[in-house]
């Protein structure tokens, strides 16, 4: 068993394959190629898979929760402080609602007007923090009521903070995807590159096998499977040193930003695992395409 | 087998060959001759359909040969064994490898023991596992007789295969063909070595076309 798996990547071992000559420059060019590919797709799958997660995160902390503020002259500011509150109480998909004191006023305005700020002389607004079910709110039939109810209530449920946040991320996302593409494409121009000029340097092999009776798919057969385990070879090893450079990343727990959540996280890990098989078929359909190509100018 | 029907074959809008018509039955033995030059390689081209012709009928073993696909071409190699003017060997392969091809392009199991008889049989046992650079003319041209019988053809092309060989050598080699036409073999020996044909002549009946103004006649009075 382990013999034949060895005999599998030894494709000098199969009679058929060593019609072909042993190693040259390109096909160690192909195990290069597909190396650093697979290690950049490791990143550009990391960056795209840490955008997923940003998205949802951002989503997911945003959608949870929403504030009313209630901006009316003083001598209504707490009728309809109150009238809100009713409104909430009876809303359903609202877990949770408080209004916001002045000291927690106070430490949200602090970044803009400093520690000194005489809360209590501003005609500051009154805030109202809540936090949904997971089933949600609805959040337009609220504002209507709230409209009707206390029409200096305005509910804010972040959506105009939240929408180009989350776009933001589903595009980043995105970008990786597309590197990931481009990543595949450019791997399979450069195996296609190399094959095409192994099976140029095999020329007059070629010939000869055509010669003596070899069909295409024969001669294909042989540059296809050589190319193919260098592609899977190649990819393995750069998949394997891109998911070692991913985990040696600082964590994302140290600094909390997005350039340190840059990473896998859980069954994520597998991810990249699917990176050298998917090198193997790019590898094999782009030697068969330059094989093929050869052939049909040879008789 | 191979029937050539007013064929005529060019390269860039000039006949090389024209009017050719000929048949070759099974078991018979032809040589080509004709000064350098005058196209004995081009017909055994096209009888292997290395080249189509231009205009005319070729059937090789009943199939016309502008319809047959690339692998109708590479099974019908298969009935053809071909000793090439310059051998084409696969360099990286030792000689009992290059030797044993034919089998292993076709995915049909080489017996060794054949395989060493047929070595042994064209003299060649002492270099089975040399490489084909380190063979000298005469081992390399009985190397390539040697791949084209692999299969048991049914029909042998040999271009030149006497060309770098001295008049020994040569001798061994058309004793080699002899041989195989006894046992049936169709043989076609392109060559210009007037002695060889005579050679062979008064061991088998051999027939002589020429290739002359571009046309294949009928020779072998002259001889």
């Amino acid at each position: 068993m382990i013999r034949t798996v060895i005999s599998l990547f030894r494709s000098d071992v199969n009679p058929a394959d060593r019609v072909v000559p042993p190693s040259s420059y390109t096909a160690n060019l192909t195990v290069l190629t597909a190396a650093a590919m697979a290690f950049l797709a490791v990143f550009a799958l990391a960056l795209s898979m840490a955008s997923g997660r940003l998205a949802d995160r951002w989503s997911d902390a945003l959608a949870r929760s929403a504030t009313v503020r209630i901006s009316a002259p003083p001598e209504q500011a707490e009728i309809q402080t109150q009238a809100v509150l009713e409104a909430l109480k009876s809303t359903p998909g609202v877990a949770s609602y408080r209004v916001l004191g002045d000291d927690e006023m106070k430490k949200l305005l602090n970044p803009w007007f400093g520690p000194d700020l005489p809360v209590e002389t501003l005609p500051l607004p009154t805030l109202i923090e809540l936090t949904e079910t997971a089933q949600g709110m609805d959040a337009e039939g609220l504002r209507l009521r709230l409209a009707a109810e206390a029409p200096g209530a305005v509910l804010d449920d972040h959506t105009r903070w939240r929408r180009p946040l989350v776009e933001a991320a589903g595009r980043l996302r995105l970008l990786g995807g597309l590197s990931l593409l481009l990543i595949g494409g450019a791997m399979a121009g450069m195996i296609t590159l190399a094959a095409q000029a192994s099976l140029a340097a095999n020329g007059q092999v070629i010939r000869t096998l055509r010669l003596v009776g070899a069909r295409d798919t024969f001669i294909a057969r042989a540059f296809e499977r050589r190319f193919t385990i260098r592609g899977l070879l190649g990819a393995a090893a750069g998949t394997l040193i891109g998911m070692l450079a991913v985990a040696m990343l600082p964590s994302a727990n140290a600094a909390g930003g997005f350039l340190t959540g840059l990473g896998f996280t859980g069954w994520g890990w597998l991810w990249p695992l699917i990176l050298p098989p998917l090198a193997a078929v790019v590898s094999f359909w782009a030697t068969r395409a330059a094989a093929r190509h050869m052939l049909r100018g040879i008789r | 087998m191979i029937e050539l029907q007013n064929v005529a074959v060019g390269y860039g809008g000039t006949d090389l060959l024209a009017e050719m018509t000929l048949k070759l039955v099974p078991g018979s033995f032809h040589f080509l001759t004709g000064p350098s030059g005058a196209g004995k390689t081009t017909f055994l081209k096209l009888c292997y359909a290395e080249l189509l012709p231009s205009t005319g009928f070729i059937g090789l073993f009943g199939q016309d040969v502008r319809r047959m696909g690339r692998d109708d071409i590479a099974r019908t190699r298969q009935r053809i064994g071909v000793v090439h003017q310059d051998c084409q060997f696969l360099d990286h392969l030792p000689v009992a490898e290059n030797i044993a091809l034919p089998l292993t392009v076709a995915g049909r199991h080489v017996d060794v023991g054949e395989l060493k008889e047929l070595i042994n049989w064209v003299g060649l046992r002492a270099q089975s596992n040399a490489l084909p650079p380190q063979l000298s003319g005469g081992e390399r041209q009985r190397a390539a007789l040697a791949r084209a019988v692999m299969t048991s053809p049914e029909v042998i092309l040999a271009d030149e295969p006497t060309g770098n060989l001295d008049w020994e050598m040569s001798l061994r080699l058309l004793a080699l063909l002899v041989e195989l036409n006894k046992m049936g073999k169709t043989v076609v020996i392109a060559t210009h070595d007037l002695n060889l044909i005579r050679q062979a002549k008064a061991q088998i009946s051999a027939r002589v076309l020429r290739i002359a103004g571009r046309r294949l006649h009928l020779a072998g009075a002259d001889l």
